[in-house]
């Protein structure tokens, strides 16, 4: 019949009329077995019944795909979605699954969830308990650190986002040194002022350090230390200096090959071993520095690719022009080496923030850990998902706005038009 | 007239290639030398060693009084002073016209941005791009991109230019405007060596001509000679099929 029948436009009304009684039947049979609990389709065969819905839009869908029917919803609607068979079963199963899907999900994460309360008795519908969150938020940004002191970190974090905000805001001339001074300066206030031990601060050992502020703490130090690590170490994997070569291939294979979790194990147990007797460092220091070696080789990968993609032409200009190695690789190769791989350093960059988690292994609880350790407290038994969906939405937000500032460092960066 | 270039049975390899062959050569102050030749004949490898973007492996090369082997320690400050333009024109694509110009003034001169942004504007405006100055390499048109690579060359005020094919990337209707650049700086007074095919450009242009083939050196003649009777076989050839 399918064969036989092709809609046109000179059957237009016809094929219309046919077509999207079709597809309506296919949504009302849809939306009929999501949310009023009927089927329609009872008489048919149980799997044929399931996919009705599917079947009957895509025949629907076949019977209005005419092309230049004059009318202009029609015609992009076709254009876009409706080109061919597959693409129309594809758009029809994206709808159900959505349809599906979404409010369940919206029930459980915000209409049937609890928040008020403070024990896991208060939570008495079907949805998610966010009383959990609510209760343990304090330890989830600030892990074990004393509560009358945490006025420190939310100082620290305040002059980060406020020095941050004035970097965009400030007129050019003065933003190198405000990043100048977010840099080299800033880093020593910030842990100076959450570490204390000065000025009358109470000191605080790093074992106390948890939950957010840390996950942010270990991702900064290891971001801004693994740059230029990964950096030298590109340049010097292409070095013409044996020494220097091999050693930067060494280094970048030794950690690439690997696993995190095994690097901060050993960063725990056996680099103190290695240390000369009663000099003492402290782990959170070993764990920032073991995490910034182990990005900093991957950091390498991803730099020596964009000096790939360099054409020779631009070490011979430079070079024709007087600049040495030095000069020609901070004034011309490296800015435009690193702009061509802003995206796998944005990709190196999540990644090092998202395993920030496995310093559990030392015994440092930053947000997820907080969370898993939370999670066993004999009153909150059974928490876990909701636990771990509220760090996923937090390690989401903080990745998604790193991806977006990184596409909007490439746009502005982008000197092709 | 004092010698600014020597090259003395220079030998160059590429792994088992040889690329040039006891080449030899002089080249005076203001004179100016045009090479031609067959593609793969060794021209653009013979000015590249001139500034070592190739090392040669025997014989000598004097550049201003300085020789030019492994152990020269400044090659910096020898290239320096000797001006580039390449085939495919090699701008640096992240930054303006301008900052291009100013890029080596300031890092390796030490001008002040000042300084070398107004000699930039000179060079600019001496190839009549000065109006182009604040856009990027990729905005503007070939010829265009060729006399700012040439403008950027000469920011640094060198005593010698090189020239490799610097039109051979060009479309026809822009080569003229590039060799026009080039003939207002011949007549200026600056020592010249260019590889190149443009014959019109080195009737005028050249004092000296070399025809190389096969990393030889095979003819070398006043210009005027050159062209009216040629001496080898070879180069009767070769400027039969090019003119």
């Amino acid at each position: 019949m399918i064969q036989i029948y092709k809609p046109n436009r000179a059957n237009l009304n016809t094929s219309l009329s046919i077509g999207l009684p079709i597809i309506a039947l296919a949504f009302i049979d849809f939306f009929g077995n999501t949310f009023l609990n009927t089927n329609l389709t009872r008489f048919l065969p149980n799997s044929l019944s399931y996919f009705f819905p599917l079947i009957a839009g895509a025949v629907g869908l076949y019977f209005i795909r005419i092309e230049y029917s004059g009318i202009r919803i029609l015609d992009n609607f076709n254009k876009n979605v409706n080109s061919t068979t597959f693409n129309a079963v594809l758009t029809l199963l994206i709808i159900f699954i959505f349809f599906k899907y979404t409010p369940p999900l919206l029930n459980w994460l915000i209409f049937d969830a609890d928040f008020v309360g403070s024990t896991k008795e208060d939570c008495t519908s079907d949805g998610a308990c966010w009383v959990f969150v609510k209760v343990w938020f304090k330890r989830f940004m600030y892990g074990m650190y004393p509560n009358p002191e945490q006025w420190r970190i939310n100082t620290a974090f305040f002059i980060l986002f406020a020095l941050i905000g004035a970097a965009f805001f400030v007129p050019p001339k003065f933003k190198k040194y405000i990043i100048l001074f977010m840099l080299f300066i800033y880093p020593i206030i910030g842990i100076k002022l959450i570490s204390g031990g000065i000025f009358g601060l109470k000191w605080i050992e790093t074992g106390a350090w948890g939950g957010l502020s840390l996950t942010l703490i270990v991702s900064a130090f290891a971001l801004i230390l693994c740059f230029p690590i990964g950096m030298f170490l590109a340049l010097g994997r292409r070095s013409e200096l044996p020494v220097i070569k091999y050693s930067s291939i060494g280094f970048i294979e030794i950690w690439r090959g690997v696993p995190l979790i095994t690097v901060l194990f050993m960063s725990a147990v056996m680099f103190p071993m290695f240390l000369p007797d009663g000099t003492y460092m402290d782990k959170l220091m070993r764990v920032i520095i073991a995490i910034t070696l182990f990005e900093a080789a991957y950091m390498a990968e991803v730099i020596r690719g964009g000096l790939q993609a360099l054409p020779r032409g631009q070490y011979d200009a430079a070079k024709s022009l007087g600049m040495g190695y030095w000069r020609l690789h901070l004034l011309v190769i490296l800015p435009q080496a690193l702009k061509l791989v802003i995206p796998g350093i944005a990709n190196t960059f999540l990644a090092l923030v998202k395993d920030t988690p496995l310093i559990f292994v030392v015994g440092l609880l930053e947000l997820a850990g907080m969370i898993g350790l939370a999670k066993t407290n004999p009153k909150w038994l059974g928490m876990a998902i909701e636990g771990y969906v509220f760090a996923g939405l937090v390690f989401w937000v903080i990745c998604y706005a790193m991806s977006r500032y990184s596409q909007r460092l490439e746009k502005r960066l982008s000197t092709e038009r | 007239m004092s010698k600014i270039i020597e090259l003395k049975n220079v030998n160059k390899w590429f792994d088992k290639f040889q690329a040039l062959k006891d080449v030899n050569l002089e080249v005076n102050q203001q004179e100016k030398i045009v090479i031609c030749g067959p593609s793969g004949s060794g021209k653009s490898t013979l000015i590249r060693c001139i500034n070592r973007l190739e090392e040669h492996q025997e014989g000598h090369i004097v550049v201003d009084g300085n020789e030019i082997s492994e152990k020269t320690k400044d090659i910096e400050k020898i290239r320096a002073e000797v001006g580039m333009v390449f085939q495919q024109f090699n701008l640096f694509p992240h930054l303006s016209i301008l900052d291009n110009c100013t890029l080596a003034p300031i890092w390796v001169k030490k001008l002040t941005k000042k300084q070398a942004e107004e000699i930039a504007m000179q060079n600019l405006k001496r190839v009549q791009i000065d109006d182009q100055a604040l856009k990027f390499p990729g905005q503007l048109s070939g010829g265009q991109q060729q006399r700012a690579a040439l403008a950027r060359a000469l920011c640094m005020e060198p005593k010698i230019m090189l020239f490799d094919e610097p039109t051979s990337a060009l479309d026809p209707e822009m080569i003229k405007e590039v060799l026009d650049a080039m003939v207002d700086l011949a007549k200026g007074g600056m020592t010249m060596i260019v590889v190149t095919h443009e014959m019109g450009f080195a009737k005028e242009v050249a004092d000296n001509m070399i025809f190389m083939d096969e990393g030889r050196i095979v003819e070398k003649a006043k210009t005027k000679d050159f062209f009216n009777n040629p001496k080898s076989e070879r180069t009767k050839l070769f400027l039969s099929q090019i003119l």
